[in-house]
């Protein structure tokens, strides 16, 4: 019995049929494999690999610096922006860094609330990208309002002139929106990762590591009192980041809902920009997974089996954004408002018809593949997938905002093209998310192990794999 | 930790004695053979939560929910406080028309801040129930407790039990299928 720690037989794969248990985790693992598994990328050498894409991302970091400072210097007179046109890449990239960052919370948050087990896998790193694309996200209503030494004028911070931002502004709304959602990403994500710190710190070999990952675990031991708090926690965190995740969404929808701007002031918005966000966060995950499990051999734990679940839900969700467009187009011939009709023509067919046709296709017509189990189960096809369906999420967030070109008046339409400046920000805020994405592969362990270890079979204490409780022995 | 007042151990008593355990399921029925004979001050510590084991230790409910709720409580209401104030009271300007007090406007912030206050009063909450941050604790003196936050499970019978005896612990732990039993220096 005290060597009961290898694992009965998996049980078997049936993923389709929601009835039967999955096996969550492939081959015969035991505890300490996991944590071997796990820590692995983080206790040994790093890998070549590793250094030529932290090398990459961390260039495009510098790039993202540059561009930083010269705006700051110059002013956004460097940014293609004009009027009609006041916005552009920046919002965009706003908006669509905002959205990839939904999917870790819905992935740790909505599917905890679901019991759906096998988010195990993914959790621990899909927050983390949730909090790097946040990070990104917040660079750019930073950057674009240009002298970036106001922003405390964002906050309701007491001062001599005695005035108070306007909350009656959807803007308003958005900082506090997102400043939340960092915070309590943060949160959710370091309280998941306290045990496993606990993990990191007793195996450490170095005085240093010890005292880093010691000081950070804070003491935590694991005890039954431990848990039960830790439990509870962390379902209550689930439970508030749930509606805290559709509302964030939701506001950014606001900045463009509660305008006059025709094409903009829709109440599908918020849902459907909801929709939009979990489906890029997910295509965004699905990438990084891709990468993650070959290049640190964790496919026993991110199986096949997590990325066709993956791929049902961006089927699923790129069905709802499908849904939007085309709901969209129908409100918009069905309210008679000559504005709104001409709006929508103008997307599909006018100066900006190549990016609406991009995002169509990335978002509507890509992930019908996924319909079929070949295509669900197979790496090549999902990775170049995932990709398309984050360029064509980016030209979503384009097209609506390019519909600012257009407006009212014939007289004053203009036509807006992005600097070599704003495509380079671009660039390099994928730069600082790849750079911070690096660091956390390198530093923390990216999958969550006590998490992970609680749905094998053999923890389970009630009998169902080898070394339960005998029937008739009070449990 | 019981709500019953206990006597207070000479200093030089040890802390307990811990045994460990190979598997979650050889655990939970040592805790439970040891609450059946009579121990009440006893503690489990294992890599992951585990199913029954809050009820075979004779552990109440979490109180981390009535904490969180003050959070929210606070943060909701401090949110609509702040925007009330600041926008009917301190420096009122009529903006479209609207009311000074705009309550559909301040919904949004209202509820953003509700989650922000609830999120740190669940973490804080946590934190302080468990007393954490603590950097030392006895039980990380057993020779094996290392092994805790990666497949083993330990039970640790507390010397704040009434009926504490170092001895008997130990043999009690053995027959529960304890090994490498220990004694805790406090």
């Amino acid at each position: 019995m005290s060597t009961a720690t290898v694992p009965p037989e998996p049980r078997e794969m049936v993923p389709d049929d929601p009835r039967r248990r999955l096996t969550l985790v492939q081959g015969r693992h035991s505890f300490a494999d996991i944590t071997r598994m796990v820590c692995a990328p983080v206790e040994e050498p790093a890998t070549r690999g590793w250094w030529v894409g932290f090398g990459i991302a961390s260039m495009c970091l510098g790039l993202f610096v540059a561009m930083v400072v010269y705006l700051v210097l110059v002013g956004i007179g460097i940014w293609g922006l004009n009027s009609p046109q006041g916005w552009g890449f920046d919002i965009t990239n706003f908006v669509w860094w905002v959205g990839i960052g939904h999917a870790g919370t819905l992935i740790s948050a909505i599917l905890y609330l679901f019991r759906q087990k096998w988010r195990t896998a993914i959790n621990r790193f899909a927050e983390a990208m949730t909090i790097f694309a946040v990070i990104c996200a917040l660079m750019f209503p930073t950057i674009h309002v240009g002298r970036i030494w106001m922003l405390w004028m964002a906050l309701p911070i007491p001062n001599w002139e005695a005035i108070w931002p306007q909350f009656r502004s959807p803007l308003l709304w958005d900082v506090f929106a997102v400043g939340t959602y960092f915070t309590v990403s943060v949160i959710f994500w370091y309280m998941g990762l306290i045990p496993d710190l606990a993990t990191l710190r007793d195996r450490a070999k170095s005085k240093v590591r010890w005292l880093v990952y010691g000081i950070l675990a804070m003491g935590w031991r694991g005890s039954a009192r431990h848990w039960a708090n830790y439990e509870k926690a962390y379902l209550i965190l689930a439970g508030i980041s749930t509606p805290l995740v559709l509302s964030v969404h939701s506001i950014v929808s606001f900045d463009f809902a509660v305008s006059v701007i025709p094409g903009w002031h829709t109440t599908i918005f918020p849902p459907y920009f909801v929709a939009g966000a979990i489906f890029s966060g997910f295509a965004m995950v699905m990438t990084l997974a891709i990468v993650a499990r070959r290049a640190f051999r964790l496919t026993d734990v991110i199986t096949i089996d997590h990325l066709d679940n993956m791929n049902k839900i961006m089927l699923a969700t790129g069905m709802m954004v499908g849904y939007a467009y085309s709901m969209e187009f129908f409100i918009s011939w069905y309210s008679g408002n000559k504005y709104e009709m001409f709006t929508f023509v103008n997307r599909a067919f006018g100066p900006y018809a190549w990016a609406y046709w991009i995002m169509i296709t990335c978002n509507v017509l890509v992930p019908q593949i996924f319909w079929f189990r070949k295509n669900r189960r197979s790496i090549p096809i999902m990775f170049v997938a995932s990709i398309l369906i984050n360029v064509g999420m980016w030209f979503e967030r384009f097209v609506i905002i390019m519909s600012l070109s257009r407006d009212f008046l014939p007289s004053s339409w203009g036509y807006y093209k992005p600097t070599w400046v704003e495509i380079c920000t671009l660039i390099g805020s994928l730069g600082l998310f790849f750079t911070l994405f690096f660091l956390f592969l390198r530093f923390l362990p990216m999958v969550a192990m006590a998490e992970v270890k609680n749905v094998l079979p053999q923890a389970d204490p009630h009998g169902h794999g080898e070394g339960g409780v005998p029937p008739g022995e009070p449990a | 930790m019981s709500e019953t007042p206990k006597p207070r151990p000479a200093p030089e008593a040890p802390y307990g004695v811990m045994a460990e355990f190979a598997t979650p399921a050889e655990l939970l029925r040592a805790a439970g053979r040891l609450r059946a004979r009579g121990y009440r001050n006893i503690e489990a510590y294992s890599p992951f939560p585990i199913h029954g084991l809050d009820a075979a230790l004779g552990h109440g409910g979490s109180k981390v929910p009535w904490i969180v709720l003050g959070g929210a409580i606070i943060g909701a209401s401090s949110g609509l406080l702040l925007q009330w104030w600041t926008s009917a009271v301190d420096y009122p300007i009529k903006v479209g028309g609207k009311p000074y007090f705009s309550i559909p406007a301040f919904v949004p912030i209202t509820f953003e801040l509700g989650v922000l206050f609830s999120a740190f009063a669940a973490l804080l909450g946590m934190l302080a129930l468990n007393q954490l941050p603590q950097p030392y604790h006895p039980v990380f003196k057993h020779s094996q407790f290392h092994r805790v936050t990666d497949d083993r499970f330990f039970l640790a019978v507390e010397s704040e039990d009434p009926m504490f005896n170092v001895e008997r612990a130990e043999r009690d732990l053995g027959d529960a299928g304890g090994q490498h039993i220990e004694v805790l220096q406090a």
